[in-house]
C-alpha cells in the first residue's frame, strides 16, 4: 500500500468525517432498535408475567386467627374462656436507648436475665419496624406499673391478645383438658392452612376431642407491603369464622360438690344420667391447674406435677384401672339368672368359706363366721362372697366373661375425650394370649367377686351401673351437650349415643338385681344402710372394697409397708331414684378403706345435693319414706356395725398385714382374697 | 443565503439544544418527583443543580473553540494528576473516587470525561487525517492512561465511558477499519486476562447479567426488580405516581441509576418511545453541529461528545432493562445527581460554542 503524503486535505477529511458520522448514526439507530426491542419484549410480550410478579411482590396474604369457641357447663357456667392477655412488645426502630430501657424495665417487671437474653436473640432476627415481645402475660400490677411509666419508654407498647383461661382451675381440668402451643406432632394432624394464624391447639380432654368445633375457620387479610415487608395498607379482608361454643353435659354445681365430697382423698367420681349417657360430674383428685399449661409450663413445675406421688396429672376417672371388687356382684347375679344357673330365691349356704371340689384350699368370705343361707337379694345386700364363689364356679369363666362384657367391662366406653383406658375383663383366651398361662378354676372364683385380674375404670363402673339402672339401656357416656354457633346462635345437639339394648331372657331378672342393690342401701342389714338413712330419694347401690393392686404405687407400698398405702380402695356404685333413675354414680376412693365407710357417704352427699339442694322443689319420688323406718329401727343393729368395721377389710385378704383386727370385725363389703400372688394360702391351682 | 444571527445565537446559545435540555430536565424532574417519594425538596435540590449546569453550559459556550483546544491539554494534565492524587488519598464508599477539598467534593474522573475527548481532538485535528500509525498510537496512549488510572480506583463504568469518549475521537478522526478490527481481535484475545484482573464484584456483575436468578437477593435482585418494574409497566404504564415497584421500594437506586425503571413502570412503552424521540432529537442536533463545524477540532469534539451522550443513554437503558451489566451510569438529564448533569450540560456548552463561533466568510 502506498503511503499517503503527510498533507492535510480538507475535502478528503470532510468526506471521511461525513462517512464516519453516517456510520455512527447507523450504529446508534441499530442500538436504539435493540433497546426498543428489549423493552418490547419486557413490556409487551412478557407484560402479564411481570404484572404477576409485581403483584406477588407487593401483596401478601396475612392469616387472621379465629377466636376459639367457649366451653360452658350445662347450666351455663363458663368453663373455658378467652381472656385478654397483655404483653409488652418493642418496635426496635422507635427505641432510642435499648440497653438503658431494658435495664430500667428489668426491676420494674421482674425480668430475668434469661428473658432479656431470649429477647435480644429475637431482636437480631426481627425487622426494625416489627414488634418483638419482651414479656407476655403481664400481671395487672406489671401492667399498671408500666402504664404509669410508659412515657419514659418510647417504642415499648402494651399489646392485647386473647389467651385461653380456665376460670375454675383444677375443678374441670380432667374433663376440659387444656390448650397448648402447637407442636411439631400436632402439625401432622391438622389442616395447616386453617391453623396459619393459630398458636394454640387442644392438647387434652374436651379441648382436644372437640378441637375442630372449637377452632373455627381462619380469616385472611390481603395487605400491601413494601420491599422491606412493612405493611402499608389492607387491600382486602376475609374475617375469620369463630369457633363454636360448646355446652357440656356437666353440672357445675354437682362437680363442685363431688370435689368437696372427696375431701382430701385421692380418687374419682363419675355421675351420669343413665337415660342419656350425659356425664353430670367427672372428678379425678388430685387435679392440676390447666392454666399453667396454656403458655408453656415451666420445667420445674411440670417435674413436680409429674413426679408427685399423688399423680395429679393422672386422670383417675378415665384411666385409673381399679379392681371393681364387690361392685360386680349384681352383674354376676344377673349372669346366674340369665344362664339359668340360679333363681332369685334359690339359697346358697355360706359357712364363711368355700372350697373347690377336690381341692383343700379354702376361699374365705369376708365374714369369717359366714352369712348362713343367702338368696340372691341378700347376697348382694350383704355382699356374701361364698354365694358368688359358688355362682362363678357354676357359671364358668366363659359365661361370666360374656355377661360382664355386655355391661362394658373390659372395653372402653367410647366417651368423647381422649385417653380412655379399657380396664381388663379376664378370660382364658386373654390369659393364654397375654400371660401364656392356662386359666385356673380358682381364678374364676375370685373373678366372681371382682378381684384377681379384673380391672375397671370409674367411668366403666358408672356406665355398667347405668345399664342396670335403666334395665338394659346402654347409653354411651359423653360430655358434649350442645354446640352453639357464635354468629348465628344456631344450636346443634350431637347424635344420640346409643348402643344395643342389653336384653335378658326375663325382665324380672333386672328387678331381682335391683332389689338386691336397693336392699344394700335401704335394707336394715345392707352394707350401705347408714348412707341411706334420711336420703331425699330412695336410691340403690353396691359397695365394694378393692385390694390395692395394679395401681401406681401398689407394689412399692406393699414393700415399704406404709399403712395408709396398704389400705384398700373404697368403691360404691349407685343410682337414684330406684324407681325412675335419674343419676348413676360411681365413686372410687383410693386407700379409702371400706366402700360402705368412705365411698357410700360420698355418693349419698351427691344424691342429697342433686335431689335436694340443687333441684329443690322438683318431684321427689315416692320411695323416699321407705328409708325412714329402718333408719330409726336400725340403730345398734348389724347395719351399724358395718361402719365400725373400718379398716378391717384388708385383713380378709389373707395377707398378714393386720391380723389383729381381723377376726371379729366384719368388713362391710366383702373384700376378699384377690390376686393369687398376694394370697399365700392359694399356691397351687390346677 | 443571508443569515441574521438571532439574540440567542449572539449569546452563543443554540436554541434547539437548549430546548431539548429544558424539555429533558422538566421530564426528569417529573419522574424524579415520583421516584423520590414525592419529595418536593429533592426536586428543588435537583432544579438548583440544573440551574448550575445551565450556567456552566452558557459560560462555556462563550469560550471560542480554539481557546478550548488550547486549554484542554492543561485540564487533561491537571485531571491526570488529580487521578493520581485520588489513588493516594481519595475518599469514598468502598471505592476511592472522590476528592474532598473541604468545600467541594468531586470526582476527578468527571473532569476527564471532557478533558480526554477535547485534548485528543485538539491533538488529532493538527495531524493529517486519516491519522498515521504514530499519531494513532500517541492518541491511544492519551486515552488509555487516564482510563487506566480510573479503573484502578476502581470504577470500571466511568473508565469505559472516559475511554470511549476518547476512542470516538479516533474513530471520527478516521483511523482505519483494519486497525479497529485488529484492536478488537486483540481485545478478545486479552479478554481472559481481563477477566482475571477484574475485581470480584465486577465479575459478579457479569455473572449476574448472564443469570440474574443465580443471586436473587444480591446483585441479581436489582436486575430482577427492575425488569419486573419495566415489564409490569406494559404499553401504557401504571400512571404517574402509581408505580408499585418504585413506591414500595422494590427498585433499588430508583432516583439515580435506576430511574429509568420507574419511568418505564409509570409511563410504559409509549413513554419510553417519547423519551427516546426526545433524546434522538438532541443527538441529531449534536451530530448536525458536528457536521456543520468548520474546523476539524470542532467536528471531532462535537461528534465524540454526542456519541458519548448516546453511550450513556444506551448503557443506562441496557442496564435497567437487563440487557447489559449493572454499571453505575446515570440516565442523562433524568437521574438525580449534580455531577453528571453538570458534566453533560458543560459538554452541551462546548457544542454550542462550536456551533456559534463559526465564521461566515462568504455567502455561497
Amino acid at each position: 500500500m502506498k503511503r499517503l503524503p503527510a498533507l492535510k486535505d480538507a475535502s478528503r477529511e470532510r468526506r471521511l468525517f461525513t462517512h464516519r458520522v453516517l456510520f455512527a448514526a447507523l450504529t446508534m439507530g441499530v442500538l436504539v432498535s435493540l433497546i426498543v426491542a428489549r423493552l418490547f419484549f419486557l413490556q409487551v410480550i412478557n407484560h402479564d408475567h411481570f404484572t404477576t410478579l409485581s403483584h406477588d411482590n407487593r401483596l401478601k396474604i396475612l392469616p387472621l386467627p379465629p377466636p376459639r369457641g367457649l366451653i360452658y357447663s350445662r347450666d351455663g357456667s363458663l368453663l373455658a374462656e378467652n381472656r385478654p392477655s397483655f404483653s409488652l412488645t418493642v418496635v426496635p426502630e422507635n427505641v432510642t436507648n435499648m440497653d438503658g430501657a431494658l435495664h430500667e424495665l428489668r426491676s420494674m417487671l421482674n425480668l430475668a436475665d434469661d428473658d432479656i437474653e431470649q429477647f435480644k436473640k429475637q431482636l437480631k432476627f426481627a425487622r426494625r419496624f416489627e414488634s418483638v415481645t419482651l414479656k407476655g402475660d403481664l400481671t395487672p400490677e406489671e401492667l399498671a406499673t408500666f402504664s404509669v411509666n410508659r412515657f419514659r419508654f418510647p417504642g415499648f407498647n402494651i399489646e392485647a391478645g386473647l389467651a385461653r383461661h380456665y376460670p375454675h382451675g383444677e375443678a374441670f381440668a380432667h374433663v376440659i383438658g387444656y390448650v397448648g402451643r402447637i407442636s411439631e406432632s400436632d402439625l401432622a394432624n391438622i389442616e395447616q392452612s386453617n391453623y396459619a394464624a393459630t398458636t394454640h391447639i387442644g392438647k387434652m380432654g374436651v379441648e382436644k376431642s372437640r378441637e375442630q368445633v372449637l377452632h373455627g375457620r381462619v380469616g385472611y387479610q390481603k395487605v400491601e407491603v413494601n420491599a422491606q415487608g412493612r405493611i402499608l395498607r389492607v387491600v382486602e379482608r376475609t374475617p375469620p369464622v369463630p369457633g363454636s361454643d360448646i355446652y357440656l353435659t356437666l353440672d357445675a354445681g354437682l362437680q363442685d360438690e363431688a370435689i368437696a365430697a372427696l375431701d382430701n382423698y385421692r380418687g374419682a367420681i363419675v355421675v351420669l344420667d343413665p337415660n342419656t349417657g350425659a356425664i353430670l360430674a367427672f372428678v379425678s383428685k388430685p387435679a392440676y391447674d390447666p392454666n399453667a399449661f396454656v403458655n408453656g409450663i415451666s420445667r420445674s413445675m411440670y417435674q413436680s406435677l409429674s413426679t408427685s406421688p399423688n399423680r395429679p396429672l393422672f386422670n383417675r376417672a378415665l384411666q385409673g384401672q381399679y379392681p371393681p371388687g364387690s361392685t360386680v356382684k349384681p352383674l354376676v347375679a344377673l349372669a346366674g339368672l340369665q344362664y339359668g344357673v340360679r333363681t332369685a330365691d334359690q339359697a346358697t349356704w355360706c359357712p364363711g368359706w368355700y372350697t373347690l371340689p377336690n381341692e383343700p384350699h379354702q376361699y374365705r368370705d369376708w365374714l369369717r363366721t359366714g352369712h348362713g343361707n343367702m338368696n340372691l337379694k341378700f347376697s348382694i345386700a350383704h355382699s356374701c362372697d361364698v354365694y358368688y364363689y359358688t355362682l362363678a364356679h357354676d357359671l364358668g369363666i366363659r359365661r361370666l366373661h360374656e355377661m360382664l362384657a355386655k355391661f362394658g367391662l373390659g372395653a372402653i366406653t367410647g366417651v368423647d375425650i381422649p385417653g380412655e383406658a379399657g380396664g381388663l375383663l379376664p378370660s382364658p383366651d386373654w390369659k393364654k394370649r397375654a400371660r401364656k398361662q392356662p386359666w385356673y378354676p380358682g381364678e374364676t372364683l375370685i373373678a366372681g367377686i371382682g378381684q384377681g385380674y379384673m380391672l375397671a375404670t370409674p367411668l366403666q363402673l358408672a356406665y355398667a351401673t347405668a345399664i342396670v339402672a335403666t334395665r338394659g339401656e346402654a347409653m354411651i357416656p359423653h360430655f358434649l351437650g350442645e354446640i352453639e354457633h357464635p354468629v348465628t346462635d344456631e344450636t346443634q345437639s350431637p347424635d344420640v349415643y346409643r348402643r344395643p339394648h342389653v336384653d335378658l331372657a326375663n325382665t324380672k331378672y333386672w328387678d331381682a338385681a335391683i332389689d338386691g342393690m336397693d336392699e344394700v342401701v335401704n335394707g336394715a342389714t345392707g352394707t350401705a344402710h347408714k348412707s341411706g338413712i334420711g336420703a331425699p330419694v330412695r336410691f340403690a347401690g353396691k359397695t365394694g372394697t378393692a385390694q390395692v393392686y395394679g395401681i401406681a404405687q401398689g407394689e412399692k407400698a406393699k414393700t415399704t409397708g406404709v399403712p395408709e398405702h396398704l389400705q384398700d380402695h373404697a368403691l360404691f356404685i349407685s343410682f337414684a331414684p330406684v324407681d325412675a333413675p335419674q343419676i348413676a354414680i360411681a365413686v372410687v376412693v383410693e386407700h379409702g378403706g371400706g366402700g360402705s365407710r368412705t365411698a357410700a357417704p360420698i355418693a349419698r352427699r351427691l344424691i342429697d345435693y342433686y335431689f335436694k339442694d340443687a333441684h329443690a322443689g322438683q318431684d321427689a319420688p315416692a320411695g323416699t319414706d321407705a328409708n325412714a323406718a329402718p333408719s330409726t329401727a336400725g340403730i345398734g343393729n348389724e347395719g351399724h356395725a358395718h361402719d365400725a368395721a373400718t379398716d378391717a377389710a384388708h385383713g380378709d385378704h389373707g395377707t398378714a398385714a393386720a391380723p389383729a383386727t381381723t377376726p371379729d370385725t366384719p368388713a362391710a363389703d366383702g373384700a376378699a382374697p384377690s390376686a393369687p400372688a398376694a394370697v399365700p394360702l392359694e399356691p397351687d391351682y390346677d | 443565503m443571508i443569515r441574521t444571527p438571532s439574540l440567542l445565537y449572539r449569546l452563543h446559545i443554540d436554541a434547539p439544544l437548549l430546548g431539548g435540555v429544558l424539555v429533558m430536565a422538566a421530564l426528569g424532574l417529573v419522574v424524579l418527583y415520583s421516584a423520590a417519594d414525592q419529595s418536593i425538596d429533592v426536586v428543588i435540590k435537583q432544579a438548583m443543580r440544573i440551574a448550575l449546569g445551565l450556567t456552566c453550559m452558557i459560560a462555556i459556550a462563550q469560550v471560542p473553540p480554539r481557546r478550548l483546544a488550547r486549554w484542554a491539554p492543561v485540564l487533561y494534565v491537571i485531571g491526570t494528576l488529580l487521578l493520581v492524587l485520588v489513588l493516594a488519598i481519595g475518599q469514598g464508599r468502598g471505592a476511592t473516587r472522590w476528592l474532598d477539598f473541604g468545600v467541594i467534593r468531586f470526582q476527578p474522573s468527571e473532569i476527564m470525561k471532557l478533558a480526554v475527548p477535547l485534548t485528543v481532538a485538539g491533538f488529532m485535528a493538527e495531524k493529517v487525517l486519516p491519522p498515521q500509525m504514530r499519531t494513532t498510537i500517541a492518541a491511544l496512549v492519551m486515552v488509555l492512561l487516564p482510563a487506566g488510572l480510573i479503573i484502578d480506583q476502581p470504577d470500571l463504568g466511568t473508565a469505559i465511558l472516559v475511554a470511549t469518549s476518547g476512542l470516538f475521537v479516533l474513530f471520527f478522526g478516521g483511523i482505519s477499519w483494519s486497525f479497529m478490527r485488529n484492536c478488537l481481535l486483540l481485545g478478545i484475545a486479552a479478554a481472559p486476562f481481563g477477566w482475571f484482573s477484574m475485581h470480584e464484584y465486577q465479575r459478579q456483575r457479569v455473572m449476574t447479567l448472564i443469570d440474574p436468578s443465580q443471586d436473587p437477593l444480591g446483585t441479581g435482585y436489582h436486575i430482577i426488580q427492575a425488569s419486573i418494574a419495566v415489564g409490569s409497566g406494559g404499553v401504557y404504564g401504571k400512571g404517574w405516581l402509581n408505580g408499585t415497584q418504585s413506591h414500595l421500594e422494590f427498585i433499588p437506586e430508583r432516583a439515580t441509576d435506576f430511574i429509568f425503571a420507574v419511568y418505564c413502570e409509570e409511563f410504559g412503552l409509549i413513554g419510553v418511545v417519547i423519551l427516546l424521540l426526545a433524546y434522538t432529537l438532541i443527538l441529531a442536533r449534536g451530530m448536525r453541529i458536528a457536521m456543520e463545524a468548520q474546523e476539524m477540532f470542532g467536528r471531532l469534539t462535537a461528534a465524540s461528545l454526542t456519541m458519548t451522550l448516546f453511550i450513556y443513554i444506551f448503557v443506562n437503558m441496557g442496564m435497567v432493562s437487563g440487557a447489559l451489566p449493572v454499571v453505575g451510569v446515570p440516565l442523562p438529564m433524568v437521574s438525580y445527581g449534580g455531577t453528571s448533569f453538570v458534566t453533560i450540560l458543560t459538554s452541551f456548552g462546548i457544542l454550542m460554542s462550536i456551533h456559534t463561533h463559526r465564521k461566515f466568510i462568504s455567502e455561497t
